[in-house]
């Protein structure tokens, strides 16, 4: 199923911001600029953000206001990112997350 | 410092009700809130409120959102958006950091917290899993992001929220397979479980999830049936494929900044959560000058967050001398009016927990919707709003004692009468005579009326429901008539199509059915013909 919606019986069409493009784990996806970062990668079928670190058990999204953190992602190299009230940036990357984040070289704690 | 007489935590409807009134009184006021748009939840609201007139009943949550923000700039109120408050403290000073940068304090002479409410969870195996999720967030991901949360989707919950946004999803194209409860009964209004059960959703209550499976993702669930202890009955699985579970079992308050501050707070209910001790009235805290208002001080509607803003703002700017005593209490008495009107009837929170089993009018009240989401045959034509009569005429089906009448407002002929106590059963008022205009069908936010024409000639009956699906069918259009607990009953052609700004989105169908099924068609479905 297409998960974006292009119409509404009440609300109509959405008024998007412009179409750009950003890197999720190297692949290149599509999305609006300013809708949140998660929005665009249910809209593309990506529905896990992270996986835990102790058990490495997948987490999506869960609250989509920003409470929860479940849904946090690396954005732009840094980690532990609210994709559910973070707005989408043309050129973005944004990768799953591993355990809590990321050291200063880039590599992962896992 | 900066100082303001006024500081509102949280730009939901409760805190910018409070800062408008306040500012129209001449405070200087700034509200203050984390999320990059104000508004709380008003703008996920779709559907239309409940209540009367001066509760802006009939009106969509988000025109009202629009509206109370207007008003609010229009008074010279500063919104700080992107500016999660941080800390509150006893003299009334506010850590704030503002737009994710620095953080900055501020004092008010007064402070209104209007932190609203997060929801509750219940636990079950593979309740992480990607693809379970809070209710409300199924309904920010449609209604504000504009993206479906799932293709299938179970809803645990039963209350108004399950409910309502059960519907939202309909409306947003995905399938709803299931409402799951564990209690015995719907927890919500049932104008809002007719709803879908209309459409064909089954309702399993004294049911719960037992475990959602999937490897990384939700793929189903099985449920089973609980006894009187909330124990699942071995035997009773059932598997449901899903790839999403909405929990909707219930809201707490945020009252974190108020406990920080050092407000007193009651003991812990039974049910978990603590409330901060208030005025019952204008919702002062235990610290003379900070106030509570909405879900902050205990879960209740919009509706009445709005209100309970209003007397907080008004009673801010008395303490502080922008209004005298007697100001305070005209503009008290209409506010209370208001207030209290909306917690009557069945679902007041005085009554939670309760179960009634007749209406205030002494009416038996609908076991099979309680139980099944929808009104048997036999119970529906038992209520004052369910007649047969010659011609045109509305069919209300509308059961319990809820704090609503726009459409007694609606009908410019005086066929629905609530009276003055606004729970009433709309009742029709059989001599007078009905136009068909179709304004009360639109107006009921329980899309509970109906227009029905027992004898359309040849052999036929028409009914007009409302409509909230799109695309909308044509004039002619055949299809399938459906009944209150969605099984299809016949074939039906749409007569008629209408719509119309006065109906906000809402639109009427009027189609055709044999006239034996004329009290059983109550939604209209795309189909061959049977």
């Amino acid at each position: 199923m297409h998960m974006r919606l292009a119409d509404h019986p009440i609300l109509g069409k959405p008024a998007h911001g412009k179409p750009v493009t950003f890197d999720f784990d190297g692949k290149q996806l599509s999305g609006f600029e300013g809708e949140p970062i998660a929005a665009a990668l249910r809209a593309a079928s990506v529905v896990i953000h992270r996986y835990t670190k102790k058990y490495h058990s997948p987490r999506g999204i869960f609250c989509a206001i920003g409470r929860c953190t479940d849904c946090v992602m690396i954005v732009n190299g840094q980690p532990n990112v609210r994709t559910c009230v973070t707005p989408l940036e043309d050129g973005m990357t944004v990768r799953t997350q591993y355990g809590v984040g990321v050291r200063s070289g880039g590599e992962e704690l896992l | 410092m900066t100082r303001y007489d006024l500081i509102v935590i949280g730009a939901g409807p409760a805190g910018l009700s409070a800062a408008a009134e306040a500012a129209s009184h001449g405070l200087s006021v700034a509200v203050f809130d984390e999320n990059a748009r104000p508004g709380g939840q008003l703008f996920k609201q779709i559907h239309k409120f409940f209540g009367s007139k001066e509760h802006k009943a009939k009106i969509r949550g988000y025109d009202i959102g629009e509206e109370l923000l207007r008003e609010a700039e229009g008074l010279g109120v500063k919104v700080f958006l992107n500016s999660p408050v941080i800390g509150l403290y006893a003299g009334k000073e506010v850590a704030v950091n503002l737009n994710g940068a620095e953080t900055a304090r501020f004092r008010g002479d007064t402070v209104v917290v209007a932190t609203g409410a997060s929801e509750n969870m219940v636990t079950f195996d593979g309740w992480t899993l990607p693809g379970v999720m809070g209710a409300g967030a199924a309904q920010t991901m449609m209604n504000i992001n504009r993206v479906r949360p799932g293709s299938r989707v179970l809803m645990l919950g039963s209350g108004n929220v399950g409910l309502v946004v059960g519907f939202q999803l309909l409306q947003a194209g995905c399938e709803l397979a299931a409402v799951i409860d564990a209690a015995p009964r719907v927890g919500g209004y049932g104008v809002h479980a007719a709803k879908l059960a209309r459409c064909g959703v089954p309702f399993y209550l004294s049911h719960t999830i037992i475990r959602a499976e999937g490897d990384d993702r939700v793929t189903g669930a099985v449920i089973g049936r609980t006894d009187a202890k909330w124990n699942i009955i071995p035997g009773t699985e059932k598997h449901f494929d899903a790839d999403t579970i909405c929990i909707a079992v219930g809201l707490s308050p945020s009252t974190r900044l108020v406990q920080m501050a050092g407000c007193e707070m009651h003991e812990p209910a039974p049910g978990g959560g603590r409330l901060p001790v208030c005025d019952e009235i204008t919702g002062e805290t235990s610290i003379p000058g900070i106030y509570c208002s909405g879900d902050v001080s205990g879960i209740e509607e919009a509706s009445s967050a709005m209100i309970e803003g209003r007397i907080s703002g008004a009673a801010a700017a008395r303490r502080l001398g922008f209004i005298d005593e007697s100001e305070f209490e005209r503009r008290l008495t209409g506010l209370e009016r208001a207030l209290a009107s909306l917690r009557e009837g069945m679902f007041a929170p005085k009554n939670r927990g309760k179960t009634f089993e007749k209406t205030d009018e002494g009416f038996d009240i609908s076991v099979s919707l309680l139980e099944n989401g929808y009104l048997s045959d036999a119970e529906a034509v038992r209520y004052p709003g369910v007649k047969t009569l010659p011609g045109v005429h509305p069919v209300i089906e509308c059961t319990q004692n809820i704090p609503c009448n726009p459409c007694q407002d609606a009908c410019p002929k005086g066929c629905i009468a609530v009276g003055a106590n606004i729970v009433s059963l709309p009742a029709i008022n059989e001599s007078a005579k009905c136009i068909g205009c179709g304004q009360c069908v639109a107006s009921c936010s329980g899309q509970a009326v109906f227009l029905v024409n027992e004898d359309a000639g040849g052999g036929y009956a028409t009914v007009t429901a409302p409509y909230e699906f799109i695309p909308l069918p044509a004039k002619g259009e055949r299809g399938r008539a459906l009944d209150r607990a969605g099984n299809v009953i016949c074939d039906a052609e749409v007569v008629d199509v209408r719509v119309s700004p006065a109906f906000d989105h809402t639109s009427l169908l009027t189609f055709k059915v044999p006239k034996s099924e004329c009290g059983r068609a109550r939604f209209w479905k795309r189909g061959e013909r049977l």
